[in-house]
């Protein structure tokens, strides 16, 4: 739809036509990057303003989990821990992406159809609201972050050299998460009644995906199948960055999940783009 | 230099409308349904051995069609015609929020477009985080905000307000703090609608004069507009477009006879509003008489400053005066959420004078948002008969009203008390 070019009194030349190629997008996506700040800090500071709970939510919800599923698959069901790593302890390693991945899932989805104004009255690249969207997860996984040292520091269990890889694993979660996201948020966009279906699999995903045990407890023959869910490779690689030695990562399994966040995140940002052109008309 | 800055080609843009769903949006559990139906219908079809006729549902619908022009460098034009000419349309293609069906526009330099004042203004946030909010989504960068901040909050006048959140503004201190952040955009082209018409009247003339200050400075604007005094004093050009079609751009005087021999005269039903409907409110029909002006409709969602109003003007369009429905205070409550309601508005034959006047039907959320812009018109005329029993009565008189008003008479010297 847009191409902008050097012109000669330096003011970019815009081309509107139908379905032209976005050959600038990302140009175009880089020059909003400050619309981008804004609306995340927007976002952020809403969120804690309005309420206290806002805070206190990020803390609670993630404590009650963990409590919740160590009593019930550590201590009712028996399931081992990862090597020597208390079970809490590995549990909070779980839930920790996967409080992002199923944040960003459900605030990026929806994140569209709640700015509608701001789509129908103003040009921007659509892509900044989702991305936006997540940042308000990446502080909510801050604050759960901070529970997991005290956590950590509580139990005396201390993570070795592998915890310098967990910002590459932070980035996979929210690329896993991202992908889907901008796939429903497209969707949301056209069929309304598309984001019942989003909590169905956030509730769904946290029984499939080893959040409160181990994939170690999976046998070896579906291990490889397993990965075919990609926060299976997610968790199990926050696992390996923060037990220290105790988590192994099924190489096999992880290769797979990295395969599905990649096919996800081009898929999403694929449908994402061709639809985006016409959000301003349904929404 | 040729200097054209604007340049539209073939332009284009089609919506396509689906018959069978007065929903407003889609619901996949309808399309489900909807897929069912039809092949459940086309296996029918095939039985019977009749040919199957694919979209039959749905049907497309041309906004704008073929519509050219050129706007130069520094000129200022106005887009004039009657609702649902596609003026809106055009303005959201010029600003890329919706992209054109066919043809092309070019465009030199750096847009801003004013649909709207306030747009993504957040109540929870305080008036400072919201100009840099604003301004950031009209396209400022945050440097730009920051050297014009001082400018902002002194033409708003909200200083004391700064620290406050904005949901505790009065209506009118946010609708100045969002007009004087769109007020303080420097982009080469400006593209505003009429949206700066809401608000008072003093208001209004503080935006106008906002807009000759841009145009004076030489940039480029294209202003939508149904104030024909408006653009006739801010434009020296415009282009008239006329069921989704333009053809350039004239000397305005030109431009406003032809939008003004397009208005159809005599007592109607306004038909374009009976499939109107938005978040708020469906119209049914709009009828204007020789005594009596009544929307009928449905109201879907309540709003408290919902206000449908009637502007009533002399035949050359000069506004005598405005009138809602909610002068006499509120009319439609929240119990009538969900059902059909009737406005009668009677003409005030004992106000006016003999002759033809136009009739304005606006429908809006006072300082928020047009549903209904200023724009359809109908004209009525009154026949007036000032005092029947008199032979010496004289039935038109100079001067826009003719008010019957109370004379009284006494027999004796009176001081005027």
């Amino acid at each position: 739809m847009t191409d902008i070019s050097e012109h000669k009194s330096q003011s970019p030349r815009l081309v509107l036509e139908a379905g032209r190629a976005e050959a600038q997008y990302w140009r175009d996506l880089w020059h909003y990057r400050e619309l981008f700040a804004i609306l995340a800090w927007r976002d952020v500071s809403v969120r804690y303003k309005q309420t206290v709970i806002g805070v206190l939510w990020a803390v609670i919800r993630p404590f009650l989990t963990m409590i919740v599923f160590t009593v019930i698959f550590g201590r009712v069901a028996q399931l081992p821990s990862e090597g020597d790593a208390p079970y809490p302890v590995m549990v909070f390693a779980g839930m920790l992406p996967w409080f992002l991945f199923s944040s960003i899932l459900s605030e990026s989805s929806n994140s569209l159809v709640m700015n509608s104004a701001l789509v129908g009255k103003v040009y921007f690249p659509r892509l900044v609201i989702p991305s936006a969207a997540a940042v308000v997860s990446l502080v909510d996984f801050a604050i759960s972050f901070a529970m997991m040292i005290l956590l950590m520091i509580a139990l005396w269990f201390l993570p070795d050299w592998r915890v310098l890889f967990l910002p590459f694993f932070i980035l996979l979660a929210v690329a896993a998460a991202l992908g889907p996201a901008l796939l429903f948020c497209a969707m949301n966009v056209k069929y309304r009644d598309f984001r019942y279906i989003i909590p169905f699999i956030v509730q769904f995903g946290l029984y499939v995906s080893p959040v409160g045990f181990s994939s170690a407890n999976i046998p070896d023959a579906w291990r490889f199948i397993y990965g075919l869910n990609p926060m299976v490779g997610v968790i199990d690689g926050f696992r390996w960055c923060l037990l220290g030695g105790e988590a192994t990562l099924h190489t096999p399994s992880f290769v797979l999940s990295l395969g599905v966040i990649a096919v996800f995140l081009w898929y999403g940002i694929h449908v994402f783009r061709r639809t985006e052109r016409t959000f301003a008309d349904l929404i | 230099m040729s200097d054209v800055v604007i340049r539209a080609e073939g332009l284009g843009k089609k919506y396509v409308i689906g018959h069978e769903s007065a929903e407003r949006y889609t619901a996949l559990r309808d399309v489900l349904a909807q897929q069912a139906r039809r092949l459940v219908r086309s296996a029918r079809d095939m039985a019977a051995g009749r040919a199957l006729i694919a979209g039959d549902e749905r049907e497309e619908f041309w906004a704008l069609r073929d519509v050219n022009f050129e706007i130069k460098r520094g000129e200022v034009v106005g887009i004039i015609g009657r609702n649902g000419a596609g003026k809106s349309t055009l303005l959201k293609v010029l600003s890329r929020i919706t992209e054109p069906s066919e043809g092309r526009v070019t465009i030199d330099g750096r847009v801003a477009s004013l649909l709207e004042v306030g747009t993504g203004f957040h109540p929870e946030l305080t008036g400072r985080e919201n100009i840099f909010l604003n301004g950031a989504i009209l396209g400022m960068t945050r440097a730009e905000i920051r050297r014009k901040f001082d400018e902002i909050v002194a033409f708003a006048g909200v200083e004391k307000f700064l620290d406050t959140p904005v949901k505790r503004y009065s209506s009118g201190m946010y609708v100045r703090l969002a007009f004087s952040v769109a007020a303080h955009l420097e982009p080469e082209i400006l593209v505003v609608d009429e949206v700066l018409a809401v608000g008072d009247a003093e208001f209004q003339k503080k935006c106008v004069g906002k807009m000759q200050d841009v145009a004076s400075e030489g940039r480029t604007v294209v202003f939508v507009s149904h104030n024909m005094a408006a653009v006739k004093s801010l434009c020296p050009k415009a282009m008239y477009l006329n069921g989704g079609t333009g053809q350039g751009t004239e000397e305005t005087e030109k431009a406003v006879q032809n939008y003004l021999k397009s208005i159809p005269t005599g007592p109607r039903k306004i038909e374009e509003f009976s499939r109107f409907s938005n978040d708020y409110v469906e119209l049914h029909s709009i009828e204007l008489a020789d005594d009596k002006f009544a929307v009928s409709g449905r109201l879907l969602k309540w709003h408290p400053a919902l206000t449908f109003s009637a502007i009533v003007a002399a035949n050359d369009e000069t506004e005598l005066f405005w009138t809602t429905n909610r002068d006499a205070g509120p009319t439609l409550g929240r119990d009538m959420e969900g059902e059909d309601f009737s406005l009668i508005l009677e003409i005030p034959y004992n106000l006016l004078n003999t002759g033809r006047y136009k009739l304005f039907f606006v429908l809006f959320i006072h300082n928020q948002e047009w549903i209904v812009k200023k724009g359809d018109l109908a004209h009525f005329t009154i026949e007036k008969e000032f005092n029947h029993h008199l032979v010496h009565d004289f039935s038109s008189r100079p001067g826009a009203l003719a008010p019957v008003l109370g004379w009284k008479t006494y027999r004796a010297s009176l001081p005027c008390a």
